[in-house]
């Protein structure tokens, strides 16, 4: 066999793809027995009902759909019917807004309680307590004391994305070779060049792993605190398409989602790749 | 080449570390005096355990002494400076620093009036001196053991330290590289007069590079057995060091400390040694028939019976060559003037 690995997996996935593709238009094709409608739920319905055939669209529905929705990702028609683009935004919105605010608030003290045994370890039973709590399990306290739904799910965002950094950036600070702090210590470079050109540098690429992993959950969450807080979001879109049963739609947005996601993975991956170093 | 004043003055140091559990504690090394005088060379050998890094650590000012202290120009050392640098036994390059932005980490603290430019300047120059010009945007991933240590080098080099602290700094590397690295320490030691304090495990390093020699015996309670001025010709050079006379006593001579006499000294032996000043050795060749480099090492190397009873020719202690600047007769000048050669070097308080 020729090729490079690299070929024969893209083949190899190119099959997958079509195998499974296959298998979802057989399974929703229905040349079974279908099942009998309600009448009551059939009129309850309307449109969105089956008539007699599964409810699961096929894959060439959910392209299609897909195809719809990629044409005019930005149409606004209103609170329940905006283009998935706009909806898809929103979300990253959120998600950069909340986490940015945990960028800047893990770092910094990551990088104090890094530097010092004594708060390192006087901190460790509260981080160690708050960083298993379901972010969700926040909401309803934000609510209360936020007030606001839009700035409660920027909050749940933010309460979820600090742990990995901060615990991360203490680690990677506390973790920095003995050496080069030393090095650092006979050229006399002073607490903030040794800070800064020194353990920073020396700590990044952990500090970019704790960033990766908390990109990641904070997408993971978005969706869930946008489908409670309402209003706009790819959650939101997620739950009201659900509401008007149209599982192409949903079907597509999970596509979508696990595609952003995928790119803010990379992105963070490729970040990390800036900083990293070979020893 | 010696001023009258030590560089560097070590007085009653020690080191202890708390016994786990016990309230007793372990004495690493006690009593430790010593002098550097500017440009000297100087090398410390002992086994593992006798608290030779940390003895440099103190030095460098990154290790704290339990007793005594350490004077640099008459002045208490505090903490680390840039007057002392250390080479470091892994390099400890910044591994996301080029070779050539490594060394002007230290250079830019050193200056921090210089522009950019002629920081990078003063770093390129250095990095030439350890001939990596070529290396200067290489990071130390992509250079081999010897071009990082020679990087390390040029570092501690570039802020021109008054004294240059290196912790077996070649032990690491293989033989031909560690060759070739103690050629360049050597040649670039013979064009500035740096002085040096180094650590080694190998005697023919310690032969090659150093003025003087100060063996320590084993750990716990470590001290100055003696120091072993280097009795070959300050022109040595590798090739030719084993064609000296004085080749084999002297390497027979840290041998046989390392090998017996570090023990022995330790288990009592040494009660009898002033720690403020111990001996100084100058092994030569027994008979120096001008010119004549025959020398068989069995010749050069005496029986123990006869080593322990010391004034064995080939070793001539050259008494109370250092003199404490408490001793009770005060003396300096009162060494007996025949053991004192005029190249001498004597270790002497200020």
């Amino acid at each position: 066999m020729t090729g490079s690995i690299g070929l024969r997996a893209t083949i190899v996935s190119i099959v997958l793809l079509a195998v499974f593709l296959g298998v979802w238009q057989a399974a929703v094709s229905g040349t079974g027995p279908t099942q009998k409608l309600d009448p009551e739920y059939a009129k309850l319905v309307g449109a969105a009902a089956p008539a007699g055939k599964s409810a699961m669209p096929g894959p060439t529905e959910v392209g299609a759909k897909l195809w719809e929705h990629l044409r005019r990702p930005f149409y606004d028609n209103g609170p329940n019917d905006k283009g998935v683009g706009i909806q898809l935004a929103y979300s990253i919105g959120r998600v950069l807004l909340g986490y940015g605010l945990a960028l800047l608030v893990a770092v910094p003290l990551g990088f104090l309680i890094g530097m010092s045994p004594l708060m390192s370890r006087a901190l460790d039973p509260f981080i160690q307590v708050l960083k298993p709590i379901s972010p969700l399990a926040w909401m309803p306290l934000a609510l209360y004391t936020i007030k606001d739904s839009n700035t409660s799910a920027i909050f749940v965002i933010f309460i979820c994305s600090v742990w990995p950094m901060l615990i991360n950036t203490s680690f990677g600070v506390a973790s920095v070779r003995r050496d080069w702090i030393n090095v650092a210590r006979t050229l006399e470079l002073g607490t903030w060049r040794t800070a800064f050109r020194v353990i920073l540098p020396a700590a990044a690429p952990t500090i970019f792993t704790g960033m990766r992993i908390s990109i990641g959950i904070a997408w993971l969450v978005i969706v869930a605190a946008e489908m409670l807080v309402g209003g706009t979001g790819i959650g939101y879109f997620v739950w009201n398409e659900w509401n008007n049963l149209s599982i192409t739609n949903v079907i597509n947005a999970i596509l979508l989602i696990g595609l952003v996601g995928m790119a803010l993975d990379q992105l963070m991956a490729r970040l990390q790749r800036l900083v990293s170093y070979v020893e | 080449m010696s001023s009258s004043k030590p560089l560097i003055h070590i007085e009653a140091l020690a080191k202890r570390f708390p016994e786990p559990g016990g309230k007793g504690s372990l004495t690493v090394f006690e009593n430790l005096w010593l002098s550097i005088n500017p440009g000297e060379f100087v090398c410390i050998i002992g086994h593992s355990g006798c608290g030779k890094s940390t003895i440099l650590n103190i030095l460098a000012g990154l290790d704290q002494p339990s007793e005594g202290i350490v004077l640099v120009n008459e002045r208490e050392i505090w903490g680390p400076s840039l007057d002392r640098a250390v080479i470091f036994q892994t390099h400890a390059l910044m591994p996301w620093l080029t070779a050539a932005r490594n060394i002007e980490l230290g250079v830019a603290s050193r200056h921090r009036d210089w522009s950019s430019a002629r920081i990078r300047e003063h770093a390129r120059r250095y990095l030439s001196l350890v001939h990596l010009e070529s290396a200067a945007d290489k990071k130390p991933a992509q250079l081999s053991g010897g071009m990082r240590q020679r990087v390390g080098i040029a570092r501690a080099l570039a802020v021109e330290p008054r004294i240059l602290l290196m912790d077996e700094p070649f032990s690491a590397l293989d033989a031909l590289t560690r060759g070739s690295l103690q050629d360049e320490v050597l040649a670039i030691r013979r064009a500035t007069d740096q002085t040096i304090f180094m650590i080694t495990h190998d005697i023919d390093e310690a032969m090659l590079l150093a003025d003087k020699i100060v063996l320590m015996t084993n750990g716990p309670r470590a001290r100055i057995a003696e120091v072993v001025e280097n009795t070959l010709p300050s022109s040595r050079v590798r090739t030719e060091l084993h064609k000296h006379p004085n080749y084999y006593p002297l390497r027979n001579h840290l041998l046989d400390f390392l090998v017996t006499r570090s023990r022995e000294l330790a288990d009592g032996a040494g009660a009898k040694i002033d720690p403020r000043s111990p001996p100084l050795v100058r092994p030569i060749a027994e008979e120096r028939k001008d010119a004549t480099p025959t020398h068989a090492p069995e010749q050069a190397r005496p029986p123990s019976a006869a080593r322990r009873s010391r004034p064995a020719a080939s070793r001539r202690i050259v008494a109370g060559a250092s003199n404490g600047r408490d001793s009770p007769e005060g003396h300096g000048e009162a060494a007996p003037a025949r053991n004192r050669p005029t190249q001498l070097n004597p270790i002497r308080w200020r």
